[in-house]
């Protein structure tokens, strides 16, 4: 079976491992590092007889991406023997913090070193003063609560980024009002013919909202599949204030202004409803509320939504109509319903429009996972003990976001930084980073912030990387380097489990230096710092084969399977048979057990049970006196294919895809501005300034510009006060801190407002010296 | 003798680059050289008010179409990692006929060449 005509066939039905042209070669699913969300794409590695890699290639045998890769594996073998990988672990003096005075050292002194620290400051100033602070999309991004509660003993986990704007506020809510986990559209990914197996349904509309998955591959969703559900029939719908290329291929494009979703999911409902285009049957039987949800979306006809949003009524309610007629359809709802106050409640209305029109968990619609399928979640938590646990920061102010995801609030956990001592429950005394770079303008609102109360009033700090990032040469006394996709033995789930997919087998082939991966770390770390967690496992595989495959079999059995299609797991209408409740019996796994238009849970919270619309805090309607000084709206981070993030800058071949960090500009007002295609301007929110480089383009309307996230410059000075220039192109310095909804979750990431000027230096990466950098491989 | 192109179907093109840096991993080709290029037409707002961009992958002088892969039976470096599937290897003849069955594809029949 072919999924395209292009598709390789030659090592299709090759074991494992076999010989080719006197080269190794060794199949697997890559996932991280380098960062990527756990799509577990199919990679062949050829090793040669000195165990070096000389070629890696998109294995034909995966069933999803079927020799596909994007170019971040592509040039693995860039990354792996990058003369700018750290090999060895390593260790500073605290004063030497964010000089480059590194000394090697053996795993044995890191590990007694973190175990001794760990013991000091759990004696001195209690477990909850040590702080992990972990990133996303790599092995480790996931593990966070782990690595602190299973680990390292404390309660305080901490994704950074201000109101959790990444993923969580979407799974709150799905959680809150549905009982479930993120509801995937459906590729038909876990059935054995996929788009042909008999199960499936190909969709009749496909509607990206908010979400860019080609680039990303959002949560393990291979975004490409859309486009083999295009070319088999599919139509798309685009919500989205930018036009990419997606949009320019799908029947219906609503370009909102930034941070309105919330308004257009009401209209939507409001249309579907007062039309009487809803599935009457699912509505009766598996949904609570539906009365007072209608009552609520009266409140925003077309018409007012339309003056929101910026578009025209009657395209809200074709955009409705057509959503509702089609039968299956799916949404894909992204990062940018996350990335602003009033996201929970947008969310809140896609997933009643997907209720409400009979599409959850039928073919071709939206996919949600067996409850038997999940992985364990809270690994440790219980024996950090009840004291422990009332102690994570934000329990009492913020539950509904730290009891759901175990993690501390990160906007206060800055709040306590900067206080040191005098920090209201507790003073943080030691920080962990695992995986994370979020000085460089990823997952952190005012970065420069965080860093001058880290470096002040963390006493001592380790970092886990394969480079040296700012954020570790900032604040780090011990490095620990992190072995990449290739170099260890692991287990991918996609969609972090959430959905009945594939399990996948990271599978090592060579050895580069003396690193380690994140289970691996995880679990040796683990034995020293909290033995009572891990003594019980026979060995590292037999920890992995219980952690990430909950005994269903082992590891030894998946790395000669290499993809495991959860088929066994994959079943619509759950529902019906009990399958989405632990107790066994049907209906959602709410208080309700029904779907929750009207949300008991956000009731309980404090929240408001129903969706309603909230102006960004910062928007042409709400700070209309400082238009004049701020005259755009400002969206940031969307995806590009050559970077995950931060990762990837020293990649010559993909920093040669975007050397510089863009800022797109529409023609009018790059006119109006005096500003050039390619020139480089100051961009200023209220919160601060830097500079990037304009790219002129229709992308974005007038009135509206997108800045690029994540940038720094490893080519440049690594040390104290340039830190790799870390500060000089960081948008994430202009998102304000502690703006952010009632729950605790989003930030206005991607709805804020600034000013552009055109400055008259230039800031252009010189290619070459990237080269020079990077580009001569150590082996 | 028998001549070979790619065909390529610029209407799902999602402008990945996967085929770039694919040819480069291969051929070994420095930055700033490439052997596959994506050309980018767009995006820009017609009357009706739908946008153009087609990417369009374009070979350069410097493809060889990965003639010691195909004569092993694999396909060339790009056309097996296109991330959208929209590339195809094959005889002009055969790639002619798929051309005749579906618009907005085009047909290149790269040889390195001198001058």
């Amino acid at each position: 079976m072919k999924i395209f005509k292009g598709q390789g066939t030659a090592d299709l039905g090759k074991p494992w491992r076999f010989e080719e042209d006197g080269l190794t070669v060794t199949r697997g699913c890559a996932w991280s590092p380098p960062g990527c969300h756990p799509t577990g794409c199919g990679i062949k590695t050829y090793v040669n007889s000195n165990g070096e890699l000389v070629r890696v290639e998109g294995d034909e045998n995966h069933p999803i991406t079927n020799g596909r890769l994007c170019v971040r594996c592509l040039t693995i073998r860039d990354y792996v023997y990058n003369p700018d990988r750290v090999l060895y672990p390593m260790k500073r003096a605290r004063e030497d913090r964010g000089k480059n005075k590194w000394e090697r050292i053996t795993w044995d002194e890191a590990y007694d070193t973190i175990a001794e620290k760990v013991k000091y400051f759990k004696d001195k100033y209690g477990a909850e003063s040590i702080l992990v602070m972990g990133g996303t999309g790599r092995e480790g991004g996931p593990m966070l609560p782990a690595y602190a509660h299973a680990c390292l003993g404390t309660p305080n986990a901490c994704y950074t980024q201000s109101g959790y704007s990444c993923y969580i506020p979407r799974v709150a809510g799905t959680t809150y009002v549905m009982g479930a986990t993120y509801p995937e559209m459906d590729y038909a990914g876990g059935l054995p013919g996929r788009y042909d197996d008999p199960m499936f349904k190909l969709p009749e509309l496909i509607v990206f909202w908010g979400k860019e998955p080609l680039p990303s591959n959002g949560d393990g969703l291979f975004g490409h599949a859309a486009i083999d559900m295009m070319r088999r029939g599919s139509k798309l719908m685009s919500i989205d204030p930018r036009v990419n290329w997606v949009s320019t291929r799908a029947d219906w494009h609503l370009r909102l202004r930034p941070g309105t979703d919330a308004a257009l999911g009401m209209a939507m409902l409001n249309v579907i409803i007062e039309e009487d285009l809803y599935d009457h049957d699912f509505v009766d039987k598996w949904c609570y509320g539906f009365d007072q949800l209608a009552e609520r979306v009266k409140t925003m006809p077309a018409e007012k939504a339309a003056e929101i949003c910026g578009l025209d009524a009657g395209e809200i309610r074709e955009a409705a109509r057509v959503y509702a007629a089609a039968k299956p359809a799916q949404i894909a709802w992204g990062l940018a319903i996350d990335q602003k106050s009033n996201g929970v409640q947008a969310g809140h209305c896609i997933m009643a429009l997907e209720a409400i029109t009979g599409n959850i968990d039928v073919p071709g619609g939206q996919l949600i996972g067996d409850v038997n399928d999940g992985l364990e979640l809270g690994f440790g938590w219980n024996n950090l003990g009840p004291e422990l646990q009332s102690k994570i920061l934000g329990i009492k102010e913020y539950p509904a976001y730290v009891g759901l995801v175990l993690n501390a609030q990160c906007d206060m956990v800055l709040d306590a930084l900067e206080a040191g001592d005098d920090a209201k429950y507790y003073p943080f005394k030691m920080g962990v980073f695992e995986d994370t770079n979020f000085l460089a303008g990823t997952c952190a609102a005012q970065p420069k912030r965080w860093h001058d109360a880290m470096v002040k009033n963390l006493e001592w700090c380790f970092g886990i990387d394969v480079w040296m990032t700012p954020t570790i040469q900032a604040t780090c006394e011990i490095f620990l380097p992190l072995s990449s996709t290739v170099e260890h033995d692991t287990v991918v789930y996609t969609h972090y489990g959430a959905s009945p997919i594939m399990a996948g087998a990271v599978n090592k082939s060579i050895t580069v230096g003396d690193c380690k991966g994140d289970c691996e770390i995880f679990y040796e770390l683990g034995l020293r710092c909290m033995p009572i967690n891990f003594e019980k496992y026979k060995d590292y595989y037999d920890f992995l084969a219980d952690y990430r495959l909950a005994y269903k079999r082992t590891f030894e059995e998946l790395r000669e399977e290499v993809v495991h299609q959860k088929t066994e797991m994959c079943g619509y209408y759950k529902y019906e048979s009990g399958r989405l409740r632990p107790d066994g019996m049907p209906g959602f796994n709410t208080p309700t057990g029904r779907v929750e238009l009207y949300s008991t849970m956000f009731r309980q919270f404090g929240e408001d049970p129903l969706p309603y619309y909230e102006e960004p805090q910062f928007s042409p309607v709400s700070t209309p006196d400082k238009m004049e000084e701020y005259p755009f709206v400002l969206t940031t981070g969307a995806r590009t294919y050559c970077y995950f993030h931060s990762e990837g800058k020293q990649i010559p071949y993909l920093r040669e895809m975007n050397p510089d960090p863009l800022i797109e500009i529409n023609p009018e007002d790059a006119l109006k501005h005096g500003i050039a295609d390619g020139q480089w301007v100051e961009v200023a929110s209220p919160f601060g300034k830097c500079v990037l480089k304009a790219k002129v383009s229709q992308i974005v309307k007038p009135g509206v510009v997108h800045a690029q996230h994540g940038f720094w410059f490893p080519e440049k000075d690594p040390e104290e006060p340039s830190l790799y220039e870390v500060w000089r192109s960081n948008i994430n310095e202009r998102i304000p801190h502690f703006m952010v909804g009632k729950l605790g979750f989003g930030a206005p990431f991607k709805c804020l407002i600034c000013s552009v000027k055109p400055v008259s230096e230039n800031y252009d990466t010189d290619m070459m010296e990237v080269w020079d950098h990077f580009g001569k491989l150590v082996i | 003798m028998t001549a070979y192109g790619l065909l390529i179907d610029y209407e799902f093109c999602t402008g990945c680059q996967s085929c770039e840096v694919a040819c480069k991993e291969i051929h070994n080709i420095p930055v700033g050289q490439w052997g596959i290029r994506v050309l980018d037409d767009g995006p820009w707002e017609c009357s009706d008010g739908k946008f153009n961009w087609n990417k369009i992958p374009t070979p350069t002088r410097l493809c060889d179409l990965c003639v010691e892969r195909t004569d092993k039976g694999q396909q060339p470096f790009c056309v097996h990692h296109c991330l959208a599937g929209v590339m195809q290897w094959g005889t002009v003849e055969d790639l002619a006929k798929e051309l005749e069955e579906k618009p907005n594809q085009v047909l290149f029949v790269p040889k390195p060449y001198q001058y």
